[in-house]
């Protein structure tokens, strides 16, 4: 059809050639990402804009113009932020009214966290057998820690405060949430009537109600159907709330990563004669969790934040701080953002941090490329 | 057939090692398996042939209870399967599943897979569960692939890797659904000749397969089924050079066509 002959071959294979400057390197970067087409030039130009108009301003009052030093308001008479309270301030901050001579306990506990998270996530840890027990026995560790009692001095719930107190409540609500969440998520596609039911009646109810809520009716109408004798400290209902509430999104979470394990993965289980929960726990779940791992961490993140609730049962955390330090007779009118950056700095941290961790936790299971 | 003759043939003194009776079996209103009769000897082989939806599946998940029947009884190896979950147990024990789509889990490495049920179901220590799946990873002659994880492998050397790990359970029975369906052409020699392999072995295999020179190589019996019966069977010279049925006759020529 085209006139030329149908047999062709060649004599000399090709040599292989450098790539072309322009889709290599920096400048090949900045062409496939930020100019490669015109909405693309037109979107990299308004961000740069923005940046520019927004970032120095924002680095002149945070840094340059601020005040640093002094004891009250009157010394803050700069243009930019005033952080002369920080000094003073910033262990209420942390630790909200715990009593100062017991820092240490909290203290302690929030680094004995770390080889008790550090036991359960890595496996390969030296004393990684006594290293399990330890993660077990955190808990029990940090309540008596926190709490007191057998020798140390009793601190009451209600001194707690201070991002010690979100911390506090974020991790016990992530750690308690997620095997809850695992078991309503099992319970909600078991064969059981009853078990079903329930789970699904309790997925729902908490999903379809505002957290905030829930908490009023645990703090406020639960005593009074409660007989006198029990009461429950107001910080644990409140944390067991928020632990509910976690656990029902955590479910629904889960059950999204049950239902992408093909039934070929539960049968080869059965088929070598492997039990439910052996199959659950060696096979179904290992994936299942995986895949959810973006989920399980937005419900983390969730939770964290929402321990700022505990405003509602007169706890001051470290929003709480932010609130009353704005408020003080001495920073009155002086300082308002500031505060709230801080805190906002503070729950930036460990929120990107569970982030960070999760990506980087995806990247290590992924078994298709290695 | 060479080294299958070698060994000696199935049966015997002794029973039966699967025992079938007036097995009925339905899906909701629909009847996928009507009145099937089966005995099979130790160190029996099997191949079942049948059209797409004529219940072959079915019947050999009944073998290790994946299905439930509700008319009949199956007995295997001694064990009635009822709703008695010990005898369940019992059963997927000694019986061996390979599936069409390998059913490999890809969260763990080649040799965990082998060592996963004999750890937790046989409660074998690790270091003799590692020592059989190097064993029958060398048997299916991809030892050397033990420590990647299933993703890595090509199909041919997957489903090897799910008859090491049905293996290392040391059954006593070895069901094959389908298990060169999935395959490019170009690797189901290497899973046939895995197969013949174990054959030569004296497994009890029942396979569900159209690889026809599987079956003449290797079985002793061919059965045939249709809407969910067992239509015709025998051994595999007659039932290939001379089957009775029309139904058999009109399915041979469609898969032999080709
Ligand atoms: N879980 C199920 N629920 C309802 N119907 C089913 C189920 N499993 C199989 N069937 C139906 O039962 C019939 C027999 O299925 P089976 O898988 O045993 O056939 P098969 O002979 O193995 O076919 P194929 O060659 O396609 O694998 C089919 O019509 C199928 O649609
Ligand atoms: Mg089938």
């Amino acid at each position: 059809m085209t006139g030329q002959p149908f047999h062709r071959s060649r004599a000399e294979m090709l040599q292989e050639r450098p790539a072309p400057i322009t889709s290599v390197g920096v400048i090949g970067w900045m062409r496939a990402n930020l100019f490669s087409t015109w909405l693309n030039v037109a979107l990299t130009l308004s961000a740069l804009a923005l940046l520019a108009l927004t970032v120095p301003p924002l680095i002149d009052w945070t840094f340059l113009d601020a005040t640093f030093a002094g004891s009250a308001g009157k010394d803050c008479t700069g243009e930019g932020a005033c952080w002369a309270w920080l000094d003073q301030r910033i262990h209420q901050f942390v630790y909200g009214f715990y009593p100062a001579e017991a820092y240490w306990r909290a203290n302690l506990a929030v680094v004995l966290l770390v080889p008790a998270v550090g036991y359960l996530l890595f496996a390969n840890l030296p004393y990684a057998r006594y290293g399990r027990w330890f993660s077990l026995a955190y808990p029990v560790i940090a309540a008596f820690l926190l709490v007191g009692g057998l020798g140390l001095d009793v601190v009451r719930t209600d001194q707690f405060g201070g991002f010690v107190l979100n911390l506090v409540a974020g991790i016990t609500g992530i750690v308690l949430s997620l095997p809850i969440g695992i078991l309503l998520a099992l319970g909600r596609r078991s064969r059981m009537p009853i078990v079903r039911t329930f789970s699904v009646a309790f997925i729902e109810f908490i999903r379809g109600v505002p957290l905030i809520t829930l908490l009023f009716v645990a703090i406020i109408l639960l005593p009074i159907f409660l007989p006198r004798e029990v009461s429950l400290d107001q910080l644990v209902r409140v944390m067991v709330i928020i632990t509910l509430f976690a656990s029902a999104y955590m479910a629904e979470v889960i059950r999204g990563g049950l239902q992408a394990i093909p039934q070929g993965q539960y049968e080869a289980g059965q088929a070598m004669g492997l039990g439910y929960w052996q199959s659950m726990r060696l096979i179904v779940l290992p994936q299942a969790l995986k895949i959810s791992i973006p989920g399980i961490v937005n419900t983390f993140i969730g939770l964290f934040k929402d321990t700022t609730l505990v405003i509602i049962i007169g706890l001051f955390d470290i929003l709480g701080q932010a609130r009353l330090l704005q408020t003080n007779q001495d920073w009155l009118g002086k300082v308002d953002y500031e505060t709230f950056l801080l805190a906002a700095l503070f729950f930036f941290v460990i929120c990107f941090g569970m982030s960070r961790y999760s990506i980087n936790l995806e990247k290590r299971l992924d078994t298709t490329r290695r | 057939m060479p080294e299958a003759e070698a060994e000696a043939g199935p049966g015997g003194a002794e029973d039966p090692i699967i025992q079938i009776v007036g097995l009925n079996k339905w899906f909701g209103a629909f009847h996928v398996l009507r009145d099937i009769d089966l005995m099979v000897e130790a160190r029996e082989r099997i191949v079942i042939c049948g059209p797409s939806g004529s219940g072959k599946s079915t019947l050999i998940r009944c073998i290790n209870r994946l299905e439930e029947h509700q008319e009949g009884r199956v007995v295997v190896d001694g064990t009635e399967l009822t709703h008695n979950l010990k005898n369940i147990d019992v059963i997927r024990r000694e019986v061996g599943m390979v599936f069409q789509q390998f059913n490999l889990f890809p969260h763990l490495t080649v040799l965990e897979n082998c060592t996963l049920a004999p750890i937790w179901v046989r409660k074998m220590p690790k270091a003799e569960a590692a020592d059989i799946a190097m064993e029958y990873l060398t048997r299916v002659k991809i030892p050397e692939q033990a420590d990647k994880y299933p993703g890595q492998l090509s199909g041919g050397q997957q489903q090897r890797v799910a008859i090491a790990r049905s293996l290392c359970m040391r059954p006593k029975i070895m069901l094959f659904d389908e298990p060169t369906s999935a395959l490019d052409p170009e690797m189901i020699k290497e899973v046939l000749d895995v197969m013949v392999d174990l054959a030569g072995t004296g497994m009890t295999m029942l396979v569900v397969t159209h690889e026809m020179g599987f079956a003449r190589q290797v079985a002793h019996r061919v059965i045939f089924m249709d809407e969910g019966q067992i239509v015709e069977q025998n051994e595999p010279e007659t039932f290939f050079n001379d089957p009775r049925s029309d139904r058999t006759k009109l399915f041979l020529s469609q898969i032999l066509s080709h």
